[in-house]
């Protein structure tokens, strides 16, 4: 039955919600009480939904520059199959204790594009004090499938992901440029949900900048990390060999684009899909990585 | 069987067919005053019922006073006799610093079990129940996603009592929902609320001479405004919005740019044996910081609030706006001091105002008051 309009008005009543339905309004306050922009403005720092800021971003470039350019010598191919618009997700190969892959392309991609740079890692970095929060401000997020849904789908940014997780960086030198397993295809699953194309990147030089020469499993359980790495450069340079990397040269080939034509947003895609698509890619890089190395004639000099 | 007059109302549900009749639990506290003043403006509202151990804190112009413990009988026995077909259940704390743990349990969980009971009994006139629970039923852990969606499940098991029972209590609701698929059941979650008239552990933090912060964390956080909250009840009561909603103020704020907003310096805790220094805190008086606050204070949460702006709902806050108001109110005050409530509860005086023939001018209302 028709509520019947009230008599003597009460409240200001009329108002067109979302749906464009004429609800009435209940709550007598008066709108919009939501402070002014301006009363925030130099309150509020530019940290995004995702903890990043473009100031810090900013920061850390100017510091990262050198390094990037005099010491890895950074060299990239192929930089255009990087969309410059809307969501992408891109994959590369993981390596050196302390990853320096991961800085390289973030800073790479946002130096050249200006688009930023989401790296998505390990929940063990937001659990950090001070450096947690610096690698969230820096871009980092957590590998969450929703993490990265929201990411490519919705906000439609660029990801950086490594799908050998911690089993890139934690293995030996002996075993370099050996791709790990891509996990479960999880990486796939999330593109082809989110409707994104995924960019293969292959990356020479992480590898050497910071070689594993053995790991402790025992002392990572015990200090609770993902792992424990013992490098060639805690054996060259001491305590200073924690932080400093070697100066390898590094190259970076962006892959042609993997588009899955597939319907958004199901709710599950054929596993066996997911695996081929994922194999494919692994193996594409692995390819790529040969053929770079193949061509590489120094490792300090490339 | 036809309902006398042609309506086409089955006589069990009532022969009342216009109006809503309302049910407000927990009208002793803040939320349910508060919603129970709205709600009785509205001339469609029929009839509201208030229910509380507790005297209501603001005045109320019509809505009928219960005070009862939460038992099954009394229960089944009011949703019988008032034939209320919406019931506002804000009763639910989720403040563990200002209430013990067995209290704490005995009125989310039991109270809920037994409301719902009562709801769901054979005949009920209960057409929708509106739950405001809260996001703490996420928790907060670094393997969070950003942020939760409706369906996300906690990243790990509960481990306080507050978070506890907000499961068990939802987990009633989806019961509820399941057994009764022609009543509509909203559940609203609601994130960190701040504002004016309103104390929780983080307001209580924000108000202290310098802020405590987890040393090396600068969690992301959002909040909802008071008046939002009310707006986001009043609008469930309303409009039929079945499921789940994420309740929350756009955008997320650091707790460093809310302490910044509020114009408060911070002072860290050791992120080591942070339970410890809360502990001391606690102890020395300063202020009662529980784990899942410090968790917060750590992790930071996020919601995806989309799907209640779906259904049709429109903030009035941003989560930044509704730290600006709080801090607002915050300067006012370190001005004009403490406002004391002005209003005392008392039974006689409101039964004076409501039937004495002696009363010339009535609270309005939608139509005469119908005899028996």
């Amino acid at each position: 039955m028709e509520r019947e309009p009230p008599d003597a008005p009460v409240i200001d009543l009329t108002e067109t919600d979302a749906l464009g339905r004429h609800g009435r309004e209940l709550v007598p306050v008066p709108r919009p009480p939501n402070p002014d922009v301006a009363d925030l403005e130099g309150k509020l720092s530019d940290v995004d939904g995702w903890g990043r800021s473009e100031h810090m971003r900013q920061l850390i470039r100017t510091v990262y520059d050198p390094i990037y350019t005099h010491w890895f010598r950074a060299e990239w191919e192929g930089l255009e199959r990087v969309p410059t618009a809307g969501g992408a997700l891109l994959v590369a190969n993981h390596a050196g204790a302390i990853p320096s892959d991961a800085p390289v392309i973030m800073h790479g991609i946002e130096k050249e594009l200006g688009r930023p740079v989401y790296g998505l890692a390990d929940f063990f970095f937001r659990s950090l004090p001070v450096a947690g929060t610096l690698w969230s401000r820096g871009g980092g997020v957590t590998a969450h499938p929703d993490n990265a849904h929201r990411l490519l789908h919705d906000e439609g940014q660029l990801a950086l992901v490594f799908p050998e997780g911690v089993k890139g960086p934690s293995k030996l030198y002996k075993d370099r440029y050996q791709l790990r397993r891509f996990g479960r295809g999880g990486f796939v699953e999330t593109a082809m949900r989110a409707g994104v194309p995924i960019v293969p990147i292959a990356v020479v030089g992480a590898e050497e900048s910071m070689p594993v020469l053995a790991r402790s499993g025992t002392l990572a359980r015990a200090l609770g990390m993902p792992f424990v790495p013992f490098t060639a450069n805690m054996a060259v340079l001491g305590p200073l060999g924690l932080f400093a990397y070697f100066p390898a040269k590094f190259k970076l080939r962006v892959l042609e684009p993997v588009n899955f034509d597939l319907p958004e947003r199901r709710e599950r895609y054929p596993r066996s899909r997911i695996m081929e698509e994922s194999e494919a890619i692994r193996t594409r890089i692995q390819d790529a990585l040969y053929d770079m190395l193949s061509r590489r004639r120094s490792v300090w000099f490339g | 069987m036809a309902a006398p007059g042609g309506s086409g109302v089955s006589p069990e549900r009532g022969t009342t067919p216009a109006g809503m009749r309302v049910l407000v639990t927990g009208i002793g506290t803040f939320w349910g005053g508060r919603a129970a003043q709205i709600i009785e403006q509205d001339p469609s509202v029929e009839i509201v019922v208030g229910l509380d151990t507790r005297a209501p804190t603001v005045p109320l112009e019509r809505t009928e006073v219960v005070r009862a413990d939460s038992s099954y009988s009394i229960l089944s026995r009011l949703v019988r006799a008032t034939e209320v077909d919406t019931i506002l259940h804000t009763h639910l704390l989720v403040d563990s610093t200002t209430i013990g743990s067995r209290a704490l349990h005995e009125t989310n969980v039991i109270g809920t079990m037994n409301l719902l009971a009562a709801a769901g009994a054979p005949g009920s006139s209960v057409r929708k129940v509106v739950l405001k629970s809260s996001t703490l039923i996420y928790g907060s852990s670094p393997k969070d996603p950003y942020f939760f969606g409706e369906e996300a499940g906690r990243s790990g098991p509960a481990r306080t009592r507050v978070e506890r029972s907000l499961l068990e209590v939802e987990g009633y609701l989806s019961d509820f929902a399941d057994d009764h698929p022609d009543v509509v059941v909203s559940r609203l979650r609601f994130s960190n609320v701040l504002g004016p008239d309103l104390d929780t552990p983080l307001s209580k933090a924000l108000r202290l001479p310098v802020v405590p912060e987890i040393f090396g964390f600068d969690p992301r956080l959002q909040f909802t405004h008071q008046d939002d909250v009310l707006g986001a009840l009043c609008f469930a009561a309303r409009h039929d919005a079945p499921g789940i909603f994420n309740v929350a103020g756009d955008g997320t704020v650091t707790w460093s740019d809310v302490c910044r907003i509020v114009g408060r310096r911070r002072v860290p805790i050791s992120p080591v044996g942070t339970g410890v220094a809360a502990g001391a805190l606690r102890r020395l008086g300063i202020v009662d910081l529980p784990l899942e606050v410090l968790s917060l204070l750590r992790y930071g949460r996020g919601v995806d609030n989309r799907r209640f702006q779906e259904a049709g709902y429109r903030y009035r806050y941003t989560s930044a706006g509704t730290v600006e108001d709080f801090a607002r109110s915050l300067r006012l005050r370190s001005t004009v001091g403490e406002r004391q409530p002005s209003y005392r509860y008392d039974p006689g005086v409101e039964d004076f105002f409501r039937r004495s023939p002696a009363v010339v001018s009535r609270p309005s209302r939608p139509r005469p008051p119908t005899a028996g």
